[in-house]
C-alpha cells in the first residue's frame, strides 16, 4: 500500500459534502433525543421521503419553461423545490409524532421505540409497493461544471451541497440560540416540567421538533439523490445509522455536537477510503464510535454541566 | 381570588388529595404545611395543571380553570416556582429569567430583570454562568425570582426554604414578604412550618391528603397539636 498525499485535497472535498449530509441528519435525531429522550428509528425514512419528495417536485415544476430557460430560473426551481420538499417530509414527521409516539407518551420507553421501527418499516414499504423496489434515476437539470481547485476536482452540484448545508446548519443554529421558540424549545428539553410552568405550550414544541429534524434530514435526502444520481425506497438505511452514529459520536441532544459529528465521520470515511479502501469505511466509522464511547462516554460535546438535584 | 373546592387528585391508584378546600383572597399569604407525603406539593401540581384532578374545582378570579393544561394556567397568572427548583441547567442566569418572562409582550421584561437583580444582588454577579453550575441557595433565588418574572397574580412557592442555610432562608423570607407588601398575594408551601406561620395571613395543616386544621397563621403558631406535631415541641 503506497501513501499517496496528493489526493487529500479531493477527500477533504468529498468528506465535507458527506459530512454535511451526516450532520443534517444527525440533528434529527439528536433534536428528538433532546426532547424525548427516543432514539427515532423512523429518521431515516425522512430521509428516503425528503427525496422522494423532491423528485415529484422537480418532475413537476421542470415542466414550467420559465424555471428551465434561465440561471435565475434554475435558482428559483431548486429554492422552490428544496422549501416544498423540506415542508412536506416536515409535515411527514409531525404525522408520525402525532399518530405513533404521542399516543405512547406515557408508555414505557421501550414502547415509542418498538413504534418507530414500525414507522419506519411501514414508509419503506410504502414506497417500495406505491412507487417502485427499484432505484430511480434523479436528474440534475441543470448544467454541471467542474472546477479544479487546490488539487481536487469540486463540481457546481458539490458547491450547491455544501454552500445549501451549511446555510441550514447555521440557521438551525441562529434559530435555537436566538430566537424565542429555540429558546422554548431548549428549555423543554431541559426541564420539560419547568417549560410547561413558563407557559411553553409542550406539545406544540414536541410537534415543531417534529417537522424541523425531518425537514433537515429530507433537504440531506434530496442533496443524496442529486450527489448519487439515484434513490431507493431503503435508502435512508445506512445514512440512518452513520448519521445516528454521528449524533452519539457528538454528544447525543447536543446539537453543535451532531454537527461535528456529522464532519468527523464525513472526513474519515472520506479520507479511509482514499487512503485504505471503501470496504473499510464503515468498519473504521464503527471503531471511532467505540473509541468514543469508551473514553468519552457522553460524546466530544456531551453535557458538562452536571445537573443538581 | 384562588378557591379550590373539594379536590381529588390520584396518583394511579393511590389517592394523594382526598377532598381539599383551600381559599386565598387578593393580597394574602396563605401556607399549607405537613409531614412528607401530605400532599401539599400535590395541590400545587393539580393547581397549576401539572396533575389533573379526579374530582372538585379549581376558580380562579371568578374563572374555572380546573383540568387546564398548565401553560394555559400560567397565562391566567397562577405561577408556581416548583419545588426542587426546577432551573434549566444548561440556560444562563438571565436566559432563565427571560424564560420565566416567556408569555410575556410588553417591552418592560429588562427593567423585571433589574428588579430581580435587586432583589438578589447575588443573581446579578452571575448573570452570565449557567444555571447547573449555581448553588443550592442561588438556585432558589433565581426559581423565585424567574418566578416573578411572568408577573403573576398568584404566587405559589413549593417549599422555598428546602436545603437552605439560615441565613438563605431568612433572605427568601425577607423577600417574599416584601414582594407581598408591594401587592403580590401568595401561597407558601412549607416544611418549616415555624417561619411559614410567621409570616402567613393563614394557613392549612394537611394530614395525608386532608385538611386537618385550618385558621391565622398566629392562631395555628399557638394551637397546641400544631406545636407538637410541626414545631417539634413536647
Ligand atoms: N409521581 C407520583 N407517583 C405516585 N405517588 C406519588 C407521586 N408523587 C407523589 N406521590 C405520593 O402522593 C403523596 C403526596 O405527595 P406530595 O409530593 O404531594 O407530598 P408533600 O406534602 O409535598 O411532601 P414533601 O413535604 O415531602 O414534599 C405521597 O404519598 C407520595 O408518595
Ligand atoms: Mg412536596
Amino acid at each position: 500500500m503506497s501513501i499517496d498525499l496528493s489526493t487529500v485535497p479531493q477527500q477533504i472535498v468529498n468528506g465535507v459534502t458527506l459530512g454535511g449530509m451526516y450532520a443534517l441528519i444527525a440533528l434529527g435525531y439528536t433534536l428528538v433525543y433532546g426532547i424525548l429522550l427516543m432514539i427515532n428509528f423512523a429518521h431515516s425514512e425522512m430521509f428516503m421521503a425528503g427525496a422522494y419528495f423532491g423528485l415529484l417536485f422537480l418532475n413537476i415544476l421542470s415542466k414550467v419553461a420559465f424555471f428551465t430557460s434561465s440561471t435565475i430560473g434554475f435558482i428559483l426551481l431548486y429554492v422552490i423545490v428544496f422549501l416544498l420538499a423540506m415542508t412536506c417530509t416536515g409535515i411527514l414527521g409531525m404525522l408520525t409524532e402525532r399518530f405513533a409516539y404521542r399516543p405512547l407518551r406515557h408508555a414505557p420507553r421501550l414502547a415509542p421505540l418498538i413504534s418507530a421501527i414500525g414507522v419506519s418499516l411501514f414508509l419503506q414499504n410504502a414506497a417500495l409497493l406505491w412507487i417502485s423496489s427499484r432505484s430511480i434515476p434523479f436528474p440534475v437539470l441543470f448544467p454541471v461544471k467542474n472546477y479544479r481547485i487546490a488539487g481536487a476536482n469540486v463540481s457546481t452540484l458539490q458547491i450547491l451541497i455544501v454552500v445549501s448545508t451549511i446555510l441550514l446548519l447555521i440557521g438551525l443554529d441562529t434559530f435555537i440560540s436566538k430566537t424565542k421558540i429555540g429558546k422554548a424549545m431548549r428549555a423543554t428539553s431541559q426541564d420539560r416540567d419547568a417549560a410547561g410552568l413558563m407557559g411553553v405550550n409542550i406539545n406544540s414544541v414536541i410537534a415543531l421538533t417534529f417537522f424541523i429534524g425531518p425537514a433537515l434530514g429530507g433537504a440531506a435526502g434530496m442533496f443524496s439523490g442529486m450527489y448519487y444520481g439515484n434513490i431507493k425506497y431503503n435508502m435512508g438505511f445506512i445514512p440512518g445509522i452513520k448519521s445516528f452514529t454521528a449524533a452519539v459520536i457528538g454528544g447525543i441532544g447536543n446539537l453543535r455536537g451532531a454537527m461535528l459529528g456529522g464532519f468527523i465521520l464525513g472526513f474519515i470515511e472520506a479520507i479511509a477510503a482514499g487512503f485504505l479502501s471503501s470496504g473499510y469505511k464503515d468498519v473504521i466509522a464503527f471503531l471511532i464510535l467505540i473509541l468514543v464511547l469508551i473514553f468519552r462516554p457522553g460524546g466530544l460535546l456531551g453535557e458538562s454541566v452536571v445537573e443538581k438535584v | 381570588m384562588l378557591k379550590v373546592e373539594n379536590l381529588h387528585t390520584f396518583y394511579g391508584q393511590i389517592e394523594a388529595l382526598k377532598g381539599i378546600t383551600v381559599n386565598v383572597e387578593q393580597g394574602e399569604i396563605v401556607t399549607l404545611i405537613g409531614a412528607n407525603g401530605a400532599g401539599k406539593s400535590t395541590t400545587l401540581k393539580t393547581i397549576s395543571g401539572q396533575l389533573t384532578p379526579q374530582k372538585g374545582s379549581i376558580t380562579f378570579e371568578g374563572e374555572d380553570v380546573t383540568g387546564l393544561e398548565a401553560h394555559v394556567v400560567t397565562g391566567k397568572g397562577i405561577i408556581q416556582v416548583p419545588e426542587g427548583r426546577h432551573i434549566f441547567p444548561r440556560m444562563s442566569v438571565e436566559e432563565n429569567l427571560e424564560m420565566g418572562a416567556f408569555l410575556r409582550k410588553d417591552d418592560e421584561i429588562k427593567d423585571d430583570i433589574a428588579m430581580v437583580y435587586d432583589l438578589f444582588p447575588r443573581l446579578k454577579e452571575r448573570r452570565l454562568q449557567k444555571g447547573g453550575t449555581l448553588s443550592g441557595g442561588e438556585q432558589q433565588m433565581l426559581a423565585t425570582g424567574r418566578g416573578l418574572m411572568a408577573r403573576p397574580k398568584l404566587l405559589m412557592l413549593d417549599e422555598p426554604s428546602m436545603g437552605l442555610a439560615p441565613v438563605i432562608v431568612d433572605v427568601i423570607f425577607d423577600t417574599i414578604v416584601r414582594i407581598n407588601k408591594e401587592g403580590m398575594t401568595i401561597l407558601l408551601v412549607e416544611q418549616n412550618a415555624a417561619m411559614a406561620l410567621q409570616v402567613a395571613d393563614r394557613g392549612y395543616v394537611l394530614e395525608t391528603g386532608s385538611i386537618a386544621l385550618e385558621g391565622g397563621g398566629k392562631e395555628l403558631l399557638h394551637n397546641e397539636q400544631v406545636r407538637k406535631t410541626y414545631l417539634g415541641e413536647v
